[in-house]
């Protein structure tokens, strides 16, 4: 079963559609103990670092969270927000974020391009990856960001995306996989990236 | 870079999606979700419908319609009509809506842009505007006047003035649907879009008049628009043709626009 965080500013019911076209068994959940009933976790994300990580915060699942994805190394999928929280900090309100990824979350500059980017961007894939499967190593992928992620070890980073300054799209990090752009709103490639992720093992290191 | 965007919209009244030239004269064409499912298998970049009677029909706005579509349809899409507070925002949202599109309710109360904002983020909020030529005043600089209440209702507000204020307040997008050119299928409004694309830093949707991709194709190559919306040539009976999303992109791409391509669907 993958268990959806389903927190305020989440769009939840986006991802567990997506997962329903895929046949994927999925709920939406909220407590430390649906956290720990779940063989997958997907952290979906819309709005701000802080409000997600107020949100996490308050439903008091971060020590189970991080329990099951860091030491039980489950299979764990973060979505826009879902993947600035995993760095140390946000410059989005300066927030501490989980830091389970070194690195820190940074704003785009103002110009050349208009901020927040919106729309369909090329991400280029930098190597294999089970939860690359089957897709093309260029693709176009929807994204809403004003921010972007920069990680200290660019060995993390499993797709990059130009949008002035060139960053960091999907970060792979062992059982951890996290994209700046919404695989549920990517049309046939994104449901193929989801459905990779459905099928990675428990413990996976790529 | 950003690909320029297709965005599909379709009217909803009383469940069925309807076709109207000149906001007026409504024909049949299908149920919203059956409409949308086969835009998205034809790889629409994005989709945009409005419950067309639920203001007038003083009801919210149908959330049921809104999850069927969020059931089949893997791209953004924009829900507006009869939505007047953070409340039914937060219901389409969670329906499963990305973005809500508020128009007549915004020139009525402009604040809701902000709240709307402040509460899901800007990316949320299409500001959307019906634009028609008009004489140019001390008023309407621009030589274009902001109409409300399906182009009935004139505000006496200047087009380029109101979408720079729409920006400030908080809109993530703004959509110029041009009433001089609605259901004509005689080309968008190239004039009003360049130059509120101009005016305004986030994303410009062109709409109204597209009949044949020749009409995408002078958007994109003469404005900075990020979008263009297309309805008719996709789907209404009364056209000579209907187009296919595939041509309509594999043209555009052969003319240098960036699109986003047709994928191998595998899933």
């Amino acid at each position: 079963m993958i268990g959806i965080i389903n927190y305020r500013a989440g769009n939840g019911p986006s991802v567990q559609y997506a997962l329903e076209r895929l046949k994927a068994p999925s709920r939406l959940i909220a407590t430390a103990e649906e956290i720990a009933d779940c063989d997958k976790i997907i952290l979906p994300g819309v709005g701000s670092a802080g409000a997600t990580m107020d949100s996490l915060r308050e439903l008091a699942i971060l020590e189970t969270l991080e329990h099951r994805v860091l030491n039980e190394k489950i299979p764990f999928l973060g979505i826009c927000v879902g993947l600035q929280v995993l760095f140390e900090d946000s410059q989005e309100g300066d927030v501490t974020c989980l830091g389970w990824i070194k690195g820190h979350t940074l704003r785009f500059p103002d110009r050349p391009n208009p901020v927040p980017q919106i729309g369909w961007n090329e991400v280029r894939f930098q190597h294999e990856h089970p939860v690359l499967s089957q897709l093309p190593s260029v693709g176009h992928f929807y994204f809403v960001n004003s921010y972007y992620v920069a990680p200290d070890d660019p060995a993390v980073a499993l797709g990059k995306t130009d949008y002035g300054v060139d960053f960091c799209s999907v970060v792979a990090d062992g059982n951890i996989i996290a994209t700046q752009f919404h695989v549920e709103k990517s049309g046939p490639l994104g449901l193929r990236l989801l459905k990779n992720f459905t099928e990675m093992e428990s413990g996976a290191t790529c | 870079m950003l690909t320029k965007r297709l965005i599909a919209c379709f009217d909803v009244k009383g469940g069925r999606v309807t076709k109207a030239r000149k906001f007026e004269d409504n024909i049949d064409i299908d149920t919203p979700e059956a409409l949308a499912q086969r835009l998205y298998e034809d790889q629409i970049d994005e989709i945009i419908f409005y419950d067309i009677t639920a203001s007038s029909e003083k009801r919210r706005i149908d959330l049921d319609t809104v999850r069927r579509v969020a059931r089949h349809v893997f791209v953004p899409f924009t829900v507006g009509g009869g939505i007047k507070s953070l409340d039914d925002m937060y219901e389409v949202l969670k329906a499963g809506a990305e973005k809500i599109s508020i128009d007549s309710m915004a020139v009525r109360n402009p604040n809701i842009i902000t709240e709307g904002a402040n509460a899901f983020g800007r990316q949320c909020m299409v500001l959307s505007t019906q634009v028609k030529r008009v004489p140019i005043t001390a008023e309407i600089p621009s030589g274009y006047e902001v109409a409300i209440d399906g182009a009935r209702v004139f505000t006496g507000m200047d087009a380029i003035a109101w979408a720079q204020r729409g920006e400030a307040l908080g809109a993530g997008e703004i959509v110029v649907n041009s009433i001089d050119q609605d259901g004509t299928h005689a080309g968008y409004e190239l004039d009003i879009t360049a130059r509120i694309s101009a005016a305004v830093n986030i994303p410009v949707i062109a709409s109204g008049g597209a009949g044949e991709i020749a009409h995408l194709r002078d958007l994109f190559q003469t404005t900075t628009a990020s979008a263009g919306i297309i309805s008719s040539m996709l789907y209404s009976p009364r056209m000579e043709r209907n187009f296919s999303v595939g041509e309509i992109k594999a043209s555009l791409a052969a003319s240098g626009i960036p699109i986003r391509p047709l994928v191998e669907t595998t899933v």
